[in-house]
C-alpha cells in the first residue's frame, strides 16, 4: 500500500512537517522533527531507486518507469509524478544531501540564527527540500514551474536569513530573488509557447506530440525560452551573476544545499526536457545547442575556476567553484553521448557531497572563528585536524585527484569529449583540474605551512555533531571515487535511458 | 606483493607514532628500509616463474583496476629505490641530526609515503596505478620540498606542484585517457597495446603528451621544477631528486615506450625520432646550463635533468641497445648521483658551504668525502672501471643501430661537459690555492652516518662495472621478441 505510494509520500511528509514547525517553540524540537522528516524522505527515495532501477535489482534488467497520477486523476488530464532512471538517481542525490544536511543542522543554525527565528528557518528549510523534490519527480511542465518557484521563495528567505551574520546576505537574496524570478519567467513563457502549440502539458504527451512539429517556430522560440530560463536557474555562465553572493553570504548550511544540490535540480530539468521531452534529434541536431553549451560551459569552467582563485573568502571561493562545476555538468550535457551523460550525471552526484560537504567544513570553521576567510584559517591543521583533513579530502575531489570520486566524473567527461573528436573540450576539463589545483592548494598551503595567528592559537577541533556529518559527505566522495560502480553504474543507466528516449 | 606497498606504510605510522622517541623513531626508519629491500629481493624468485600476473587489488570502474604484477624493469627500480632508500635513512639520520632539522617525524613519514608510492610505480600493472601513485608520489614530497618553511621554500614548493600537476593533469591524463577510449585498455603488455588502434598523427601527439606529460622526467622544457626543489634537505635530493622521483618519471617513459607503444611500433613508424632530438637538446642545453651553476646542489640537478634525458633518449631510440642501455643508466646514474649528494650534502654538513667557488681546500679537510665525490663524477661522466661507462656505452651503440650519427656526437659531448662541470669542483676542492680557511675552527669529515653511505654507494658505483653483466643479462627479456 504505502510503496505504491512513495512518490507522492516523499515530498508530502516534508510539506506536512514543514507546515506544523511554526507552532513548535524553541529548542531542538524543530531541528529533530525536520530530521526525522528529511530522513524518512531519504529512506523513500533508496526504496524508490530499488524499484526503478534495473542495476540493484538484476543487471540485466531495464530500468522500470513509475507512473502515480495524483489524486488519481489520469494522465494526461490529471496531475503526474514520473519517476524513471534519470530522476530516480537526482531523487536520491537531492534526499541524501538533504538528509545528512539537516542532521548536521542543529549547532550551526543555533549559531546562525537567533533562537526565535529557528522553526521558521526549519520551516523554510523543509518546504526548500519539499520543493526540490516535487520538481525532479513532476511529470508535468507547469508543475515544475510551480515547484521551482516553490523552493527558491523558500530559498529566498533561507538566503536572507544569513544576514545575522553579515548584512551582505540581504543584497545577495534580493538579487537571487530579482534573477531567479526572472529564469522561472523566461521559463514560464517556454511553457506556454509549448502549451498554446500543443494543448498540453503532461511530459509524456507533449514528447509524442512535438514529434511531427519540430520545425514549428513556436517550439524552437519555446526552448530558447526554456534554455535560458533554466540556464540562470542553473547559474551557468553568464547567467551566474546571483550565486556567489547567495551562495557566499547564505547561512552555510543554506550554501550547502543550494550549491550541493538546488543548481543540480535546474541542470536536471535541462536533461529532461533536451532528451525526453524535445528529443536529441530535435535539440543537438536541429538546433546548435551542442556548439553554444560548449562555449558557455568552456566559459564557465575556466572563468568560474579563476574568479575562484582569487577569492579570499572561503565560502565565495566555494560558490566561484561551483559556478566551473556547472560548466562540466553543462559540457557533459552538451556532448550528448553516453560518456559524456554519465559523467554529467555522477558529476552531479559527486560534486553533491564534495560541495555539500565543503560547506558544511566551511559552517565549523564559521561555528569556530566566526568568520570565514581564507586568511583566518592559518594553523589550523593542527588545531582542528579532523575539520581540516575534511577540507583537505573535499578540495581534492574537486581538483579531481585519483581516487576521489571527483577523477571518475572528469575520466567520464574526457571519454567522452574523446569520443566525439572534440580534443580542445578535453583539453579544457583537464585545464579546469589545474586552475581547481591552484584554488584548492591556496587554502591547503595557509591551513598546515603557515603559522597560526594569536586569535586561532585557542581554537579546538569542532563538537562531533558538526564534524561528522561533514566527514560523512567528504568520505562517501572518496569512497566513490575508488569503487565507483554503484554512483557511475547508476548514472551510465540514466545515460542510456535518456539516449534511448528518441 | 602485498608486503612491498604495506611495509612503507606501516613504518610511516610507525614512525608517526614514535614521534616522541627520536631514537626509536629513527630506528623504525631503517628497519622499515631494510625490511622493505628484503621483501623486493624475495619477488625476484617470482620474477620468472609469472611475469605480468596481476594482483588486483580494486576495480574502479568495470575494466579500470587498481593491480600490480612483476616485470624486470619494475623490478630493476623497485630495487635500486628500495636499496638504496637503507642506505639513504642512515645518512639522513646523521644529517638531519648534525643540522638540527626541524619536523624530522613529518621528513620521515613523507620520505616513507614516497617509497610506498614509488612501489606502487614500479609494480603499476597498468596505465591508471602508475598515475594514481604518480600523483601520490607528487603529494608525498611536497611536505619535503618544503621542509624549511622559508619563503624561498614555499615558493619552490609552488613550482614544483604547478609543474607536476599540470604536466600530469593537463597532458599525461590527457594520453591515457585518449588510450582507454582508443583500446579499452591499460594494461601494460609486452610488445605494446596501441599497434593497429591508432594511426600516425595520434600516435605522434600520444606520444608527445606521454613524453612531455610524465613531468617527472624533467624532459625540457618543463624541468624548472628539479633545480627548484633543490632547496629540501640533502637526503631528499639525494634518493628523491636524484633517484626515485626522477627515476619514476624515465620510469615511465621507459614503461610507456615498452608496453604502450611497443619498441617494434615506434621503431617501424619512426615516431620517435622527433624525441630522441628533444632529448639531445635536452641533454646538451641542461649540461651548458649546469656549466654555469656555483651553487654545488644546483649544478647536480641541471647534471640530473641532463643525464635523465639520456634515459628518454634510450627509450626513444627503440631497439635493443638503445632500451637495454637506457635501463641500465637508471641504475648507473642513480648510484652515481646519489653519491654526488651525498658528498654535497656531507659538505653541508661539515663546513657549511654550498658554492662552488667556497670549496678551496675541502678535499684536504675532507678526503674521503671528495674522493667519493670523485668516483661519482667519473662514473656519471661515463669512464672505466666505473659503472656508468656502460649504460653510455650500449646508448651509442643504440644510436649507430638507428643510424643516428648526429646522436652519437651529442653523447660524446655530453661527456665532454659532464667532465667540465664536475671535475673542476674536485679540482679546486684539491688542488686550489685560495685563502686559507679562517673561521675559527678546523672543518673536518662529516659524522660517520653521513660518511658511510657515501662509501657504499661510490663502491657501488664500482661494483657495478664488474657487473654490468648480470644487469644486462636481467634487463634482457624485455627486448625479447
Amino acid at each position: 500500500m504505502i510503496r505504491n505510494h512513495l512518490p507522492a509520500l516523499i515530498v508530502i511528509v516534508p510539506l506536512l512537517v514543514a507546515l506544523v514547525m511554526p507552532v513548535l517553540g524553541r529548542g531542538d524540537k524543530p531541528w529533530l522533527l525536520a530530521t526525522l522528516a528529511s530522513w524518512a524522505s531519504f529512506a523513500m527515495t533508496i526504496v524508490l531507486q530499488v524499484q526503478v532501477s534495473g542495476l540493484l535489482r538484476n543487471p540485466a534488467a531495464t530500468p522500470a518507469i513509475i507512473s502515480y497520477p495524483i489524486g488519481n486523476w489520469q494522465v494526461p488530464w490529471g496531475i503526474e509524478f514520473r519517476v524513471d532512471a534519470l530522476n530516480a538517481f537526482i531523487l536520491l542525490v537531492v534526499a541524501m544531501i538533504s538528509a545528512v544536511v539537516t542532521f548536521y543542522a542543529r549547532l550551526s543554525v543555533a549559531h546562525a540564527i537567533p533562537p526565535e527565528r529557528v522553526r521558521f528557518f526549519y520551516s523554510a528549510w523543509l518546504l526548500f527540500i519539499s520543493g526540490l523534490l516535487g520538481v525532479t519527480m513532476s511529470g508535468d511542465v507547469f508543475n515544475v514551474y510551480v515547484l521551482i518557484e516553490i523552493s527558491a521563495l523558500a530559498s529566498y528567505t533561507l538566503v536572507a536569513m544569513g544576514r545575522y551574520q553579515n548584512r551582505k546576505a540581504l543584497q545577495g537574496s534580493i538579487n537571487y530573488l530579482v534573477l531567479g524570478t526572472i529564469g522561472a519567467g523566461f521559463f514560464l513563457i517556454g511553457v506556454g509557447y509549448l502549451y498554446s502549440v500543443t494543448g498540453t502539458l503532461n511530459m509524456a504527451d507533449l514528447s509524442t506530440r512535438l514529434e511531427p512539429l519540430h520545425d514549428n517556430r513556436a517550439v524552437i522560440t519555446a526552448f530558447a525560452f526554456l534554455l535560458v530560463g533554466l540556464s540562470v536557474k542553473m547559474a551557468l555562465f553568464p547567467l551566474h551573476g546571483w550565486l556567489p553572493d547567495a551562495h557566499g553570504y547564505a547561512p552555510p548550511i543554506v550554501s550547502a544545499l543550494l550549491s550541493g544540490v538546488a543548481i543540480k535540480v535546474g541542470a536536471y530539468i535541462m536533461f529532461r526536457l533536451a532528451f525526453t521531452v524535445l528529443g536529441v534529434e530535435f535539440t543537438f541536431a536541429k538546433l546548435p545547442t551542442g556548439p553554444v553549451i560548449w562555449l558557455f560551459a568552456t566559459l564557465a569552467i575556466l572563468v568560474g575556476s579563476y574568479t575562484a582563485i582569487q577569492q579570499t573568502s572561503l565560502k565565495r571561493l566555494l560558490a566561484y567553484s561551483s559556478v566551473a562545476q556547472i560548466g562540466y555538468i553543462a559540457l557533459g550535457f552538451s556532448l550528448a553521448n553516453e560518456n559524456g551523460l554519465t559523467g554529467a550525471l555522477v558529476h552531479i552526484f559527486n560534486h553533491a557531497l564534495m560541495k555539500s560537504g565543503l560547506f558544511l567544513v566551511a559552517g565549523i570553521i564559521a561555528y569556530r572563528l566566526g568568520e570565514s576567510e581564507i586568511g583566518a584559517l592559518a594553523g589550523l591543521g593542527r588545531k582542528m585536524p579532523f575539520t581540516m583533513a575534511a577540507l583537505t579530502a573535499g578540495g581534492l575531489g574537486l581538483i579531481g585527484v585519483p581516487l576521489t570520486s571527483g577523477f571518475v566524473s572528469k575520466w567520464y567527461l574526457v571519454s567522452g569529449a574523446i569520443d566525439r573528436g572534440l580534443f580542445p573540450l578535453a583539453f579544457v576539463v583537464l585545464v579546469g583540474s589545474m586552475l581547481a589545483v591552484i584554488y584548492v592548494w591556496k587554502v591547503v598551503e595557509i591551513v598546515y605551512f603557515r603559522p597560526a595567528s594569536d586569535s586561532a592559537a585557542k581554537v579546538t577541533e569542532a563538537p562531533w555533531s558538526l564534524v561528522f556529518p561533514a566527514w560523512i559527505l567528504v568520505g562517501a566522495s572518496l569512497y566513490f571515487g575508488i569503487d565507483a560502480s554503484l554512483s557511475s553504474g547508476l548514472a551510465q543507466e540514466a545515460a542510456r535511458f535518456l539516449l534511448s528516449q528518441s | 606483493m602485498a608486503f612491498v606497498l604495506v611495509i612503507p606504510i606501516i613504518g610511516a605510522l610507525c614512525i608517526a607514532l614514535l614521534r616522541r622517541r627520536p631514537d626509536y623513531r629513527d630506528a623504525a626508519s631503517v628497519i622499515t628500509a631494510v625490511c622493505l629491500f628484503g621483501a623486493v629481493l624475495s619477488l625476484i624468485a617470482q620474477l620468472g616463474v609469472k611475469p605480468f600476473q596481476a594482483w588486483v587489488l580494486f576495480e574502479l570502474l568495470p575494466g579500470l583496476r587498481l593491480a600490480f604484477s612483476l616485470e624486470p624493469l619494475g623490478m630493476l627500480f623497485a630495487l635500486l629505490a628500495s636499496g638504496l632508500w637503507v642506505v639513504t635513512s642512515i645518512y639522513a639520520i646523521g644529517y638531519m641530526r648534525a643540522h638540527h632539522e626541524e619536523h624530522q617525524t613529518r621528513f620521515y613519514v613523507c620520505f616513507a609515503l614516497t617509497i610506498a608510492a614509488a612501489m606502487g610505480i614500479a609494480f603499476a600493472d597498468n596505465l591508471l596505478t602508475l598515475f594514481i601513485f604518480y600523483e601520490v608520489m607528487t603529494l608525498a614530497t611536497y611536505p619535503l620540498v618544503t621542509h624549511h618553511g622559508t619563503e624561498r621554500a614555499v615558493m619552490a614548493g609552488r613550482l614544483y606542484l604547478g609543474y607536476l600537476f599540470a604536466t600530469s593533469i593537463g597532458l599525461l591524463l590527457f594520453a591515457i585517457i585518449w588510450t582507454w577510449t582508443l583500446t579499452s585498455s591499460l594494461d601494460f603488455r609486452s610488445g605494446g597495446i596501441l599497434a593497429g588502434k591508432a594511426e600516425n598523427p595520434t600516435l605522434l601527439i600520444l606520444l608527445a603528451l606521454y613524453a612531455f606529460g610524465i613531468g617527472k622526467a624533467a624532459l625540457m622544457p618543463f624541468h624548472r621544477w628539479l633545480p627548484a626543489a633543490m632547496v629540501a634537505p640533502a637526503p631528499v635530493s639525494a634518493l628523491l631528486h636524484a633517484v626515485a622521483v626522477v627515476k619514476a618519471g624515465v620510469f615511465c617513459v621507459m614503461k610507456v615506450v615498452l608496453y604502450v607503444f611497443g619498441i617494434d611500433l615506434l621503431h617501424d613508424t619512426g615516431l620517435s625520432v622527433w624525441l630522441m632530438y628533444v632529448a639531445a637538446a635536452t641533454i646538451v642545453i641542461a649540461s651548458l646550463i649546469a656549466l654555469a651553476q656555483d651553487d654545488l646542489k644546483a649544478r647536480l640537478a641541471y647534471s640530473t635533468v641532463s643525464q635523465l634525458s639520456y634515459i628518454i633518449l634510450g627509450a626513444a631510440l627503440a631497439n635493443a641497445a638503445g632500451v637495454l642501455g637506457g635501463s641500465m643508466h637508471i641504475l648507473m646514474h642513480a648510484f652515481g648521483k646519489i653519491t654526488l649528494f651525498f658528498c654535497a650534502g656531507a659538505i653541508a654538513v661539515a663546513s657549511h658551504k654550498t658554492k662552488v667557488s667556497e670549496m678551496a681546500h675541502i678535499g684536504r679537510q675532507m678526503p674521503i668525502t671528495m674522493s667519493a665525490f670523485l668516483i661519482g663524477s667519473l662514473s656519471i661522466i661515463g669512464l672505466p672501471p666505473l659503472g656508468g661507462s656502460w649504460s653510455k656505452w650500449y646508448l651509442i651503440l643504440g644510436a649507430v643501430d638507428a643510424a643516428q650519427m648526429p646522436l652519437v656526437a651529442v653523447l660524446l659531448v655530453s661527456s665532454l661537459l659532464s667532465i667540465a662541470y664536475l671535475l673542476p669542483v674536485v679540482g679546486r676542492a684539491f688542488f686550489a690555492s685560495g685563502p686559507e680557511q679562517s673561521h675559527g675552527h678546523e672543518i673536518h669529515e662529516a659524522p660517520l652516518p653521513c660518511v658511510l653511505p657515501l662509501c657504499v654507494t661510490s663502491a657501488g658505483c664500482l661494483f657495478l662495472f664488474f657487473f654490468a653483466g648480470e644487469v644486462y643479462e636481467f634487463l634482457a627479456p624485455l627486448v625479447q621478441r
